[in-house]
């Protein structure tokens, strides 16, 4: 599991730099959401004692929680602040995009079109 | 009241005037005299209440902790040397008020001036009142940034603008050099406490770093007190309003970097250093100044050149090193705040009744203003230092310091023929302002008629002239008293016997004051011909104007070196700064690898693959390389393939045991789709075929570079990702967390627990940043304006519309509607449902996958369903949704919560939590995490409807302006 997850992560980094890279500010936006599941997924992955299957950091009522039993919680609640605050910022780079676009009359990342 | 509350009072006393006043409308100038004068007078009677303490010879002290782990305690403390400068700054300033109330025009916007000037007077308090180092930095800068604003009162002109700016930027500098020199004290010393410092001399002149301390220390003081070759900010200081110059340059500003002086004298002066420091700086600055004020033209600039040589006097006294010399300075500290402030003031009010301030043009104004001339030509003559007045008392004492032995040297043995020589110009100087001013003939076309001003305006003037003849007069009944207090704050020994009365017999210094008054006499008529010939400043020194070597510095460091550091560096187009930000995060990465030889992965034993989670990568894969493929020309496609990306990670959550984490990562997904597909129609049509042909080498070697990066950078986070995840964690905090969750923060859900209580305030802090993001959203979409072509109705709507009208009973968006209308229907009906399913994720958060931020998406989906379902107008003519309201109530109910937790004596954001019986529903958790959660859950709804609604109502604004310029064609 690991191997292909860590592929995975490979993946997203890497198509999500490459549209970071591109000059349209769209491909920019997209390139953002991948990597950002990207690095969500590497934080998640640095949980101590591995991945855990069927194993969620939920306690039974009542008990002491015991670490080695369950995933561990850190990354996770990293990583769900993360997602929210992924999605602001995704907000509000759409809205400067989208104001850049207007106020630009083009959606190059430089606010004008190259020249060729 | 007890006696160390009553310093706090007048310490914050001008602070709140000055909010008080800046709250009163434009041009209530009275109110805001009133005001002002109180608080002056007011700071003036708790002074004096309190002199009868401080003259016993313990100071006052206030105390507050805190910063205690760092060993600072705020503290206020008043001894006989504060008590002096307190004395000064309360009132003088209530004079300069008055003073002010009739010099400022109606017309100018007078509360934000005295709101200015209460800042300025509290933080002169501040400044003496200090007891700690640290604090006292503190308000000296605070001095700093409110004499900027008062310099710059009058915005419109560039003169004072500069003038502001100038003064700002010396004296924060010199603020800056302070600090660090503070910090060498207290290091040396250990404490920060003026207290401790004083008791500390050997330590600190026995120091390494004493030498080091004492230039940065003196460069605070040097700066702020214009000391040469710093002294260039003052004559353009001059731009400010009279009263400004009459407070700043008299009794306040200038007189801080004197204060920081006398404060830490005991404790630094007296060794070599101090002498060859502080004296040649201080008597070139006497020289340099009265030289110059000779030669000005301009009234205020030849008062401003007199502060600089006034200034420079107190510091070549305190520079000595003798205790004796030592009271000679606070001593014409004193009375050079009295005679320069009514100067100051008779300035003004002859500019103020004729319109200029330039002598080349005033003349013989004696015939019309009898009684300011009297009044002002005392004053000048206190200052030249004539007899019967308090500056010739102190300018003895100078003259016998002067004469008097201190370290043998050159300088010390050239000393009295220097201070003879200033002493010739001073009273040059004076004569000039006197004569020049009052006698001669008739002015000429003066753009006023010359009047006396109105009594109360010249009042201060008055009160500050008799106070001159006072001391000159009977100074031990008058003064002494309260030198010999101030003295006695300063000065850690007993202090040296001195004589304040006016006649000491023939003497040393008696001969020196006569050589000074011939010499001024014979001075001024020699130069007599070469000032009226009307040239601005003194013959060779006018070519060395510091204030252009500073501006040449200002230019060279934040324009010229700017610019060749950015043109040399950088580049304003983003795409290649991304390229090295990306580089050099592959380079970091890979660095300690290479440093410390390559670690191979980690033995941990792997978990088994099952096949469906391979397919379920595989799709993942082919997902994110479809979106970076598409994102170009068919962005919906892209966005649907990202969408799919996402679901990925949502399901590798589930699968590996991140119920919330999925919960949350499905939900955010989902609105964030919605979001970006509002987002698409505003963007261009881009129709593939940008390059009919192949692409252009230049073009294709840019893509290689990139997928040759973005592999780069996808490789390592593969092979990271793979290492960490092969290896064990040694050491975590995980343990705590998972041990306590339910003991500690009665929630069985650890990742919940950890938000709401464990590490509230991060959270708070998140939320606060999701909430602004949301603000400036709504912000940057109020002033939104589209590209032309994306205005008009998207095609599809207009072919439905245009079917609409063409039949007569239809009208138009029945179509839409009629398409609509299963959907609707469902949608509607869903929102009852979303909601209460928003409240059961919200119920059951602190226990399972659930919570605040999960509930707060949810409820908000429900609301935009109903956006898509039936369109703006509808949901807003039948549901109030005012997310604004909902993200205020949520923090402002994180907020309580955590404060409420004071209520109860503990810190800030601490968890109370109990189970409670609900009926139907059962035992349920009820913690005040709980309420928390509550709070982020509502503040999650506003903020993301906020952000859904400002973007989707952008289609009906544009529209309507689309409809509006189709009608107008």
């Amino acid at each position: 599991m690991e191997i292909v997850l860590s592929i995975g992560i490979g993946l997203f980094t890497a198509s999500g730099v490459w549209l970071l890279l591109r000059p349209r500010t769209y491909q920019v936006i997209i390139g953002l959401a991948l990597l950002s599941y990207a690095v969500n997924l590497f934080i998640f992955a640095m949980a101590g004692g591995g991945l855990r299957v069927d194993a969620p950091p939920i306690l039974a009522p009542g008990g002491v929680g015991d670490p080695t039993a369950i995933a561990d919680p850190i990354p996770q609640a990293l990583v769900l602040t993360a997602i929210v605050i992924g999605f602001a910022m995704t907000a509000l780079f759409l809205v400067v995009l989208l104001a850049a676009r207007g106020r630009t009359g083009t959606d190059h990342v430089d606010g004008r079109e190259p020249d060729r | 009241m007890p006696h160390d509350t009553l310093l706090l009072v007048a310490l914050l006393l001008p602070f709140l005037g000055s909010l008080a006043a800046g709250f009163l409308p434009t041009h209530a100038r009275n109110a805001a005299a009133v005001l002002a004068g109180s608080v002056a007078v007011a700071g003036m009677a708790i002074t004096i209440w309190l002199y009868a303490m401080v003259a016993e010879g313990t100071p006052v002290q206030f105390w507050l902790s805190w910063l205690p782990m760092l060993g600072l305690d705020f503290t206020l403390r008043l001894d006989g040397l504060a008590w002096l400068f307190a004395m000064m700054i309360f009132g003088i300033g209530a004079l300069v008020v008055l003073y002010a109330r009739y010099y400022m025009s109606p017309e100018d916007p007078v509360p934000r001036f005295f709101s200015f000037l209460l800042a300025f007077m509290g933080s002169m308090i501040g400044i003496v009142l200090s007891g700690n180092l640290i604090q006292l930095v503190f308000f000296w800068e605070l001095t700093s940034l409110f004499s900027f604003l008062l310099i710059g009162y009058w915005h419109h002109s560039a003169s004072a603008r500069d003038g502001a700016r100038m003064a700002l930027t010396v004296t924060g500098t010199g603020g800056l050099c302070l600090l660090v020199g503070v910090l060498l004290v207290g290091r040396i010393v250990g404490s920060y406490d003026i207290d401790q410092v004083l008791e500390s001399r050997d330590l600190i002149v026995q120091s390494d770093l004493y030498v080091p301390a004492l230039v940065l220390i003196l460069l605070g003081a040097f700066t702020k007190s214009a000391q040469f070759p710093f002294h260039f900010w003052l004559p353009h200081a001059m731009a400010a309003p009279t009263p400004v110059s009459a407070y700043l340059h008299s009794a306040t500003m200038v007189k801080a970097g004197i204060f920081l002086l006398m404060r830490l004298w005991p404790v630094m002066s007296g060794t070599d250093a101090w002498f060859y420091l502080v004296v040649p700086a201080g008597l070139v600055t006497l020289l340099l100044g009265a030289f110059i004020a000779i030669f000005q033209q301009d009234l205020k600039g030849l008062l401003a050149y007199s502060t600089i040589s006034h200034l420079g006097l107190i510091t070549l006294l305190l520079g000595l090193g003798s205790p004796l010399a030592a009271v000679a300075a606070i001593f014409h500290t004193l009375n050079h705040a009295i005679f320069k402030a009514s100067l100051f003031m008779a300035a003004g009010i002859i500019d103020h009744e004729t319109g200029t301030r330039d002598l080349r043009k005033l003349s013989g104004l004696y015939r019309y203003m009898p009684f300011t001339a009297t009044l002002a030509m005392v004053a000048a003559a206190a200052m030249a230092g004539v007899p019967l007045l308090n500056g010739f008392i102190s300018k003895e004492m100078f003259f016998a310091e002067a004469v008097a032995d201190h370290t043998g040297s050159l300088l010390d043995d050239s000393l009295p023929y220097w201070a003879t020589l200033a002493g010739v110009f001073s009273v040059t100087y004076s004569l000039r302002f006197i004569l020049g001013v009052f006698f001669g003939p008739p002015p000429i076309d003066l753009p006023h008629r010359p009047h006396e001003p109105a009594h109360w305006m010249r009042f201060p003037i008055e009160l500050l002239v008799l106070i001159c003849l006072l001391i000159g007069i009977v100074p031990g009944l008058t003064v002494g008293p309260v030198l010999a207090t101030a003295v006695n704050g300063l000065l850690d020994t007993t202090p040296p016997y001195y004589s304040l009365s006016l006649w000491h017999g023939f003497n040393l210094p008696l001969m020196m004051s006569l050589i000074a008054m011939a010499g001024g006499v014979v001075l001024y008529l020699g130069l007599r011909r070469y000032l009226e010939s009307g040239i601005e400043g003194p013959p060779i020194l006018r070519d060395f104007k510091g204030q252009r070597i500073f501006e040449k510095v200002l230019a060279t460091l934040s324009w010229q070196w700017a610019r060749a550091g950015e043109s040399a560096l950088g580049t304003r187009r983003l795409q290649p700064q991304m390229r090295i930000v990306i580089s050099l995060a592959v380079v970091a990465a890979l660095a300690p690898f290479l440093a410390n030889g390559a670690v191979g992965t980690g033995d941990m034993p792997g978990t088994p693959l099952p096949p469906a989670f391979a397919l379920l990568w595989l799709i993942g894969g082919a997902c994110a390389l479809g979106a970076a493929y598409q994102a170009k020309y068919h962005r919906f496609a892209a966005l649907v393939l990202v969408g799919g990306a996402g679901l990925v990670t949502c399901l590798t959550f589930v699968w590996l045991s991140a119920p919330d984490l999925a919960v949350t990562q499905l939900l955010v997904e989902i609105v964030t789709t919605v979001l970006l597909l509002l987002g698409l129609r505003w963007l261009p049509k881009r129709i593939e075929e940008v390059y009919p042909t192949r692409p252009p080498l230049k073009v294709l070697l840019r893509r290689y570079v990139d997928i040759t990066i973005a592999c780069a950078l996808g490789g390592v986070m593969a092979f990271l990702a793979y290492c960490l995840m092969t290896r064990p964690l040694t050491s975590s905090v995980s343990r705590f967390f998972v041990e306590r969750a339910y003991s500690e923060g009665g929630g069985t859900n650890i990742i919940n627990v950890i938000l709401v209580d464990f590490r509230g305030f991060d959270t708070m802090g998140e939320i606060v940043v999701l909430c602004l993001a949301a603000l400036t959203v709504f912000a940057l979409l109020r002033r939104f304006r589209p590209a032309p072509e994306s205005i008009r109705t998207p095609e599809q709507q207009r072919i439905q519309n245009a079917y609409d009208e063409a039949s007569p009973d239809r009208s138009p968006g029945d179509t839409v509607a009629d398409y609509m209308l299963i959907p609707r229907l469902i949608m509607h009906w869903l929102f009852p449902v979303i909601a209460v399913m928003a409240v059961y994720l919200f119920m059951r958060g602190h226990d399972l996958p659930g919570g605040g931020f999960a509930a707060g998406i949810t409820l908000s989906i429900a609301f935009v369903v109903q956006y898509m379902a039936s369109g703006a107008r509808w949901v807003e003519d039948h549901l109030r949704v005012l997310p604004l309201r909902w993200m205020g109530l949520g923090l402002l109910t994180s907020c309580a919560t955590g404060v409420g937790s004071w209520w109860f004596g503990y810190p800030f954001l601490t968890s109370h939590f109990q189970y409670v019986e609900v009926p139907f529903i059962g035992k349920m958790p009820a913690a005040s995490a709980l309420l928390f959660d509550l709070g982020v859950f509502a503040l999650v709804v506003g903020a993301t409807v906020l952000i859904l609604i400002a973007l989707a109502h952008q289609s009906l604004r544009s529209s309507r302006a689309a409809q509006v310029n189709e009608g107008g064609e």
